[in-house]
């Protein structure tokens, strides 16, 4: 019986009901994440010990609140429990986990679920929230009212683990009975009154006590407080990302130049010394500087998101949404992108109302995600004086806050447009459960962020490592006859490519290198810093200026109006295949992410050549 | 007291759904309604109205909050407890 698979048990329950925390406590470090084929639904799979000793699969499915499925997620859950999944085999049992403290609702989803004839036990979870709450239960009315073992547990502080074991255990000893796998009958209003009374029934007592919950809400959601307090916490969100990520920032710098000093030093100059050096360290250093600020805004996103605030933000930004034909729901994702566009468009899977979502995700690329802001620092930095405005307020730090909120407009009025033509639709609705706040749990956070981490630093190893190559290749062959005078740059394949582009973007100021730079720049966009930095290494290494830092550089090459018009560029344009990529995935097809590159291309195109010359006008 | 909709529904007042317009929704609208606990019998209670008069309303329904709409609100028709409950 060697070859048989280890058994697989499905965690099933209402999105809010605790499971990823109890999934986390159950399975801790030995968990796998991956992508149901076919879906951008994630699949999480962990390993669970059985009571003696034998492994066992268990599978974290997607929240649903009932077996009739409104999102691709919900249809997995249906499906994996039901059986009739393509890739996942059925479950040979179904661990079915509420809310202690919202029976009457979870409890309708348990009763579809156990109908299913699969064995079954329920994880009453939170129930220390719930006698918080002054709710006091019996799990031994509820077990037989459902007819299936009981356990309460308590996922964050690791209660009711071993019970949880124990059932599981003597589920999967116990082979189905006559698993059907088919929905049962029953309708939804007649499942959701037998889970009221059922819940009533197991209520022992309950004395009503101050709400945290409500309590909070009074200043959340106040029609004036409410909004203060989110751009309060917006605001420091912000702050925190550049100042935290400073210290950091540099000392990661530090140590890609230490790195690079080192190789100069014992190495002999030679071309693998320079492909390393100028190519390969210097083009992955200069991303991988801005893995703290990401981790910083993926760690208040994470927190925001865990403590229950993130749906009272989508609360307030409702109305404003609702103006231009989107729900309160787009605010998440588009939060999201300003760390990363890709997270940002996998998360507006929550959103139900298809042209919603469509749109949320071709405006999501304009959040001014952590990508472009290796660019904007490196050319601000170089070419804007920071000289000060009004009081802290200088003009570096102006011009930054000036592009996002560009970035931000923009995708409003996008929207607006979209919503009327290509996206046109009844305006859908908003509809949310408000789950009750919470301490973030460390745990929770920091799997979060170690993921976010993972991702980020392989994307910096592969497809930017890779991109820097190749372009430090075309640059440097074939190399000019000696004396010829013609600058290495210009006459290596890159180059040539790079006066063809340069034709198209000379009418918006654009100069040679930075034609160079945009081609791959699609690979991410950061890598603009790395390629400009590229050219004019391999430009000067001749010269004297090669000895010169990037950007007096580019003080010595840049014209203002140029600058400007590259960062308005950079605004706009749809520079990163991940994001082409993942929305021609989230929309099945290729006809989204063309028209998303199209416009934004189009958009990137007319508002940098008006900056240029409105810059060039003003006499900047 | 005759049902009022949830959009007029006096703040912080506890009361039970008199009845449901469901024909006036959308079926994806119903359907989350109804998974979100809403039903005729419900007890329900109007939490926070967002500023500006035209945003979504915030309610209690069971033990739960949820957020929605003006528009799908006034499907919603709100009568005072019965005394027996």
């Amino acid at each position: 019986m060697t070859d048989t698979p280890a058994p697989l048990v499905a965690l099933v329950g209402n999105p809010n009901a605790g499971k990823s925390a109890l999934f986390n406590a159950l399975t801790g470090a030995r968990q796998k994440v991956g992508n149901y084929p076919g879906v951008t639904v994630e699949r999480h799979v962990g390993r669970l010990a059985l009571d003696d000793g034998r492994p066992c699969e268990l599978v974290d499915l997607p929240g649903a609140y009932s077996l009739e499925p409104s999102s691709p997620d919900e249809a997995v859950t249906r499906d994996v429990v039901t059986g009739t999944h393509a890739f996942e085999r059925a479950p040979d049992a179904i661990v079915v986990v509420v809310d202690a403290a919202n029976l009457d609702n979870h409890l309708r989803f348990a009763l579809q679920l156990i109908a299913l004839g699969r064995p079954v036990a329920v994880a009453l979870n939170m129930v220390d929230l719930a006698e918080r709450d002054g709710l006091q239960l019996d799990a031994g009315v509820l077990a037989a009212e459902l007819g299936v073992p009981v356990i309460p547990t308590v996922a964050v502080r690791k209660r009711g683990l071993e019970e949880l074991r124990a059932a599981v255990t003597a589920m999967v000893d116990r082979p189905a009975s006559a698993a059907t796998g088919t929905a049962p009958a029953a309708d939804m209003r007649t499942l959701q009154r037998r889970a009221r009374l059922i819940a009533r029934r197991a209520i022992v007592s309950e004395t009503p006590t101050r709400r945290w919950t409500q309590a909070i809400d009074r200043v959340a959601l106040h029609p004036v407080a409410g909004p203060v307090l989110l751009l309060g916490i917006l605001f420091l969100m912000f702050q925190a990302v550049f100042t935290w990520a400073a210290q950091p920032a540099d000392m990661i710098d530090a140590g890609f130049g230490g790195l690079n000093g080192w190789i100069e030093a014992s190495a002999g100059e030679s071309f693998v010394r320079s492909l390393f050096t100028d190519g390969l360290i210097s083009g992955v250093g200069a991303v991988v500087v801005f893995l703290p600020q990401i981790l910083i805004l993926f760690l208040f996103i994470l927190v925001l998101e865990a403590s229950g605030y993130m749906v009272r933000a989508a609360f307030l930004m409702d109305r404003l949404m609702a103006g231009v034909g989107l729900s309160g729901r787009a605010f998440i994702p588009l939060l999201s992108s300003f760390a990363c566009a890709v997270p940002g468009i996998m998360a507006t899977r929550t959103i139900d109302d298809e042209k919603d979502r469509l749109t949320t995700i071709l405006i999501a690329p304009l959040m001014t995600c952590s990508a472009r802001w290796p660019v904007y620092t490196l050319i601000i930095g170089a070419m804007i004086p920071n000289t000060p405005v009004a009081g802290f307020v200088r003009l570096q730090g102006l011009v930054m806050f000036g592009l996002l909120i560009v970035g931000v407009a923009g995708a409003y009025g996008a929207a607006w447009v979209l919503r009327r033509t290509v996206t046109k639709g009844n305006s859908s609705g908003f509809m949310m459960e408000m789950p009750k706040y919470q301490w973030p749990q460390a745990r929770d956070v920091l799997i979060g962020l170690w993921t976010r981490a993972v991702i980020f630093l392989k994307r910096a190893g592969t497809i930017i490592a890779g991109t820097t190559v190749v372009l430090w290749l075309l640059l440097s062959f074939p190399k000019p006859p000696e004396g010829s005078g013609i600058s290495p740059v210009d006459y290596s394949v890159g180059g040539r490519i790079g006066h063809a582009i340069e034709v198209v973007v000379r009418p918006i100021g654009f100069n040679r290198d930075i034609a160079l730079a945009l081609l791959p720049a699609m690979a991410a966009r950061e890598v603009a810093v790395s390629a400009i930095g590229t050219v004019y290494a391999i430009d000067d290494s001749e010269s004297e200026a090669g000895q010169q830092g990037l950007t007096e550089r580019l003080r010595a090459r840049w014209t203002l109006p140029t600058a400007l018009a590259f960062l308005m560029w950079f605004v706009w344009a749809p520079q990163c295949i991940s994001t082409i990529a993942v929305t021609r995935r989230e929309t099945n097809g290729w006809k989204w992410p063309a028209f998303m590159v199209a416009y934004l291309f189009a958009a990137a195109y007319v508002f940098a050549g008006i900056t240029y010359w409105l810059a060039v006008f003003a006499g900047l | 007291m005759v049902p009022t909709s949830l959009v007029a529904y006096p703040r912080s007042q506890p009361g039970t759904v008199d009845r449901i317009d469901w024909d006036r929704l959308a079926p994806p609208e119903a359907r989350r309604l109804r998974e979100l606990g809403f039903d005729e019998g419900a007890d329900v209670e109007v939490l926070h109205r967002s500023s500006l008069g035209a945003g979504p309303i915030a309610c209690r329904v069971g033990r739960m909050t949820v957020a929605l709409r003006r528009a799908v609100a006034g499907a919603i028709h709100v009568a005072l407890p019965a005394a027996a409950e």
